[in-house]
């Protein structure tokens, strides 16, 4: 069966103040698909209303999962339905070890029917997993009596983000900037260790400002966000190479309007930035 | 069901047939009638005194309860949490004042090492014990509560453990309580040079809503370069009163790991003092409240550095839901000799509700020039950004609430040694966390 999630003319505000003016987007289970796109243009609010961020709130629109509707799920019923998303800027929960946060986030995941108090996947069983998976990534097995984020550098953080996709195996990611803060090896190897651990057998919606990332996971299609819209879409690279290599000029003055939606939205953070 | 109605009150009639009964050395039956003298000049505590403005015992009526006047038939005694599946180098267990049973493994007994009730011991070690008894770490002319403590003290253990001794298995000593009953143990804890040990001490009630009274001491005393590994767990009934004085004696380089976990009680208000008597002498003291209903928890700790070259580190951290209230105040008493101090304290409260609320009053009083002294203090809700994060992992809301308030108490457990220890409480808060929306 073809695994679809399908966004539909999707606006989102947040806090009253509309950020998403109309997304359309239709990923099937298998493809990578890059999402590029100036700072505001609205990347991560699309990222977080996937998920269901009580914050992002969906105005207009919907977002199906073959044919289920997600906007009627809380959270955790979304990743365990399959949804997935890597944190730009993943929070830290002190007290609680990676091993322990892992083994019920995939016993959960794993068994979407699980109510509260039901066993958890058994403690060896689970370990055993655990550690061949961090094999695969290369990650010190440390990591998982470490608490969750607590303290790890930027490239500790988003490999902890991999970790955790390679572990629940979702039908669907969203990587929002997983190279962000990362020096060109360290994406090199995100980039080999998201096709390692079975990227193309997910479809990925991978948000990203450059193109090593992608390297190891070629997109079919690459998506242009400007001022809350998708405004372009291309496929393969190609569009994605352009960006990188020559910036969003063009698209600026194709879509004019959405141009000037962008800004508006970028403005209120050049402020905060720059205070 | 219970014993302790035979008598009515603690008047001085109650008290007079108290101390006929218990056929103990005159030295006692004196420091015990100088107590109740004291106990019946004194006035309870004012409102308006900086101890007690923040806790109000305006509902607390002495007369309901009674002194602990016959044993008190002892069947089914709640089981331990602390020293489940731990191998135990003695236990003893005191319901309602009374000691039911205690037991001291004979390789230990042949070492020197006491354990046992307290009351009893001091029939054959009355040397030793009127040493220590109320002599440097409680005094029993603090306050009403410890006055009466001082005159009725019954139950409760002691643990003795001669020189260079290393006790390496946890000793527990568990007090039990009925509805309604009246615990007025005093724990005597003496470590000699170069001694170690272990204590478990665990205060529960037979019934989760029970009532009662408590009204105890605990006095440790370490000489030079002992080691103390002290883990308490108040866990009465929801409808105790807890009042409570608690000092600790270092001297010079000896060591204290103290784990306080409140989990019990109506209300309870607790002194928990360390002296670091002795240059070199050092501490660690956790403490963990979860609070749920009515209940208020009010701690009053102090470390006090006496002696140059002291360390001192109180970590307390509490979670609070429903209408409940806890009061923490820190003090950090330096003295003038005390140069080279290295002192810490900090207080973290998690509100898990709308109406809970958490008093937190850290102080320094310094009077050396030579120290480092730091303390910190933050109350605040659940990062609503943590629990996305973990629902995002599939975690219920419920579910990630539990496992960041689990994650915000285990900073004070990673410190506990004994990691049975650190399960059982791990496991206690977990079943306390209750439903959200």
């Amino acid at each position: 069966m073809t695994e679809t999630l399908r966004i539909t003319d999707l606006h989102v505000s947040v806090e009253g103040k509309p950020i998403l003016h109309g997304v359309n987007l239709k990923m099937t289970r298998g493809e990578t698909h890059a999402l590029m796109g100036p700072n505001g243009s609205g990347k991560s609010t699309l990222g977080m209303a996937i998920m269901g961020h009580p914050k992002y709130e969906v105005t207009q629109g919907a977002i199906t999962l073959n044919d289920a509707n997600i906007l009627e799920m809380a959270p955790n019923e979304r990743a365990r339905a399959g949804l997935f998303m890597a944190f730009q800027r993943p929070v830290a929960i002190p007290g609680v070890k990676m091993a322990d946060f892992l083994r019920h986030a995939t016993t959960n995941v794993r068994n979407p029917e699980r109510k509260e108090g039901e066993d958890l996947i058994p403690m060896r069983e689970f370990r055993k997993e655990l550690r061949s998976r961090m094999e695969q990534l290369s990650i010190d097995p440390e990591f998982a009596r470490r608490y969750v984020n607590d303290g790890f550098s930027g490239g500790e953080m988003k490999r902890a983000e991999i970790l955790q996709l390679a572990m629940l195996q979702p039908k669907f990611a969203i990587l929002d900037e997983t190279d962000s803060g990362l020096d060109a090896d360290a994406v090199r190897l995100a980039s080999l260790s998201i096709a390692d651990i079975g990227g193309a057998d997910m479809g990925l919606l991978i948000i990203t400002h450059h193109d090593k990332l992608l390297e190891h996971n070629r997109p079919d299609y690459t998506h242009v966000m400007l001022g809350g819209r998708i405004v372009e879409t291309g496929n393969g690279v190609e569009l994605a190479n352009e960006l990188h290599d020559h910036g969003y000029d063009r698209i600026r003055g194709a879509y004019p309007d959405a141009a000037a939606n962008n800004e508006a939205m970028e403005k209120p953070e050049q402020t905060e930035s720059a205070s | 069901m219970t014993g302790i109605a035979a008598t009515a009150g603690f008047n001085s009639a109650a008290f007079d047939a108290f101390l006929q009964n218990r056929a103990e050395p005159d030295w006692l039956q004196k420091m015990r009638q100088d107590s109740w003298d004291a106990f019946c000049q004194m006035d309870w505590p004012a409102r308006n005194s900086e101890e007690w403005q923040r806790t109000d015992i305006r509902l607390f009526k002495l007369d309901r309860f009674a002194l602990p006047a016959s044993p008190p038939v002892a069947t089914d005694l709640p089981a331990s949490l602390l020293s489940a599946g731990v191998e135990l180098a003695g236990e003893a267990v005191s319901l309602d004042s009374y000691g039911v049973r205690s037991h001291l493994a004979n390789k230990w007994r042949e070492k020197g090492v006491l354990f046992g009730p307290l009351d009893e011991l001091v029939h054959q070690h009355g040397d030793l014990v009127r040493k220590h008894l109320f002599a440097r770490a409680a005094n029993p002319h603090y306050d009403k509560f410890a006055a009466l403590h001082g005159a009725c003290w019954s139950g409760g253990h002691l643990l003795y453990v001669p020189r260079n001794v290393v006790v390496d298995e946890p000793l527990l000593s568990m007090s039990a309580l009925s509805d309604g009953g009246v615990d007025l143990g005093h724990t005597l804890v003496i470590l000699e040079e170069g001694a170690e040990a272990t204590l478990l001490s665990e205060k529960t009630s037979r019934e989760e809503s029970a009532g009662g009274l408590h009204c105890g001491a605990l006095e440790v005393l370490q000489g030079a370069g002992s080691r103390l590994r002290f883990v308490h767990l108040q866990n009465w009934g929801k409808g105790v009163w807890h009042f409570a004085h608690q000092k600790a004696i270092l001297e010079r380089n000896a060591s204290l790991q103290w784990t306080a976990a409140a989990l019990g009680s109506r209300l309870s208000k607790v002194n928990q003092h360390v002296d670091l008597a002795g240059p070199g002498a050092e501490c660690d003291v956790n403490g963990v409240m979860f609070t749920e209903g009515k209940q208020h928890l009010s701690y009053h700790t102090q470390q006090r550095h006496m002696a140059p070259g002291c360390r001192s580190n109180f970590l307390y951290k509490s979670a609070l839901q429903g209408a409940s209230r806890t009061v923490w105040r820190g003090m950090i008493r330096v003295d003038k000799d005390a140069q080279q101090t290295n002192g810490y304290q900090r207080n973290d409260n998690l509100l898990l509700s709308d109406s809970c609320r958490a008093d937190s009053i850290p102080g320094l009083q310094i009077e050396a020039d030579d120290v480092r002294c730091t303390h910190g203090s933050t109350s605040g809700r659940v990062d609503e950004e943590l629990i996305f994060y973990a629902c995002c992992r599939g975690y219920t809301r419920q579910e990630a609430i539990r496992a960041i308030v689990i994650g915000f108490f285990q900073q004070v457990f990673d410190r506990i040694t004994i990691e049975s220890v650190r399960e059982a409480l791990g496991q206690a808060i977990a079943r306390r966390v209750q439903d959200y929306e």
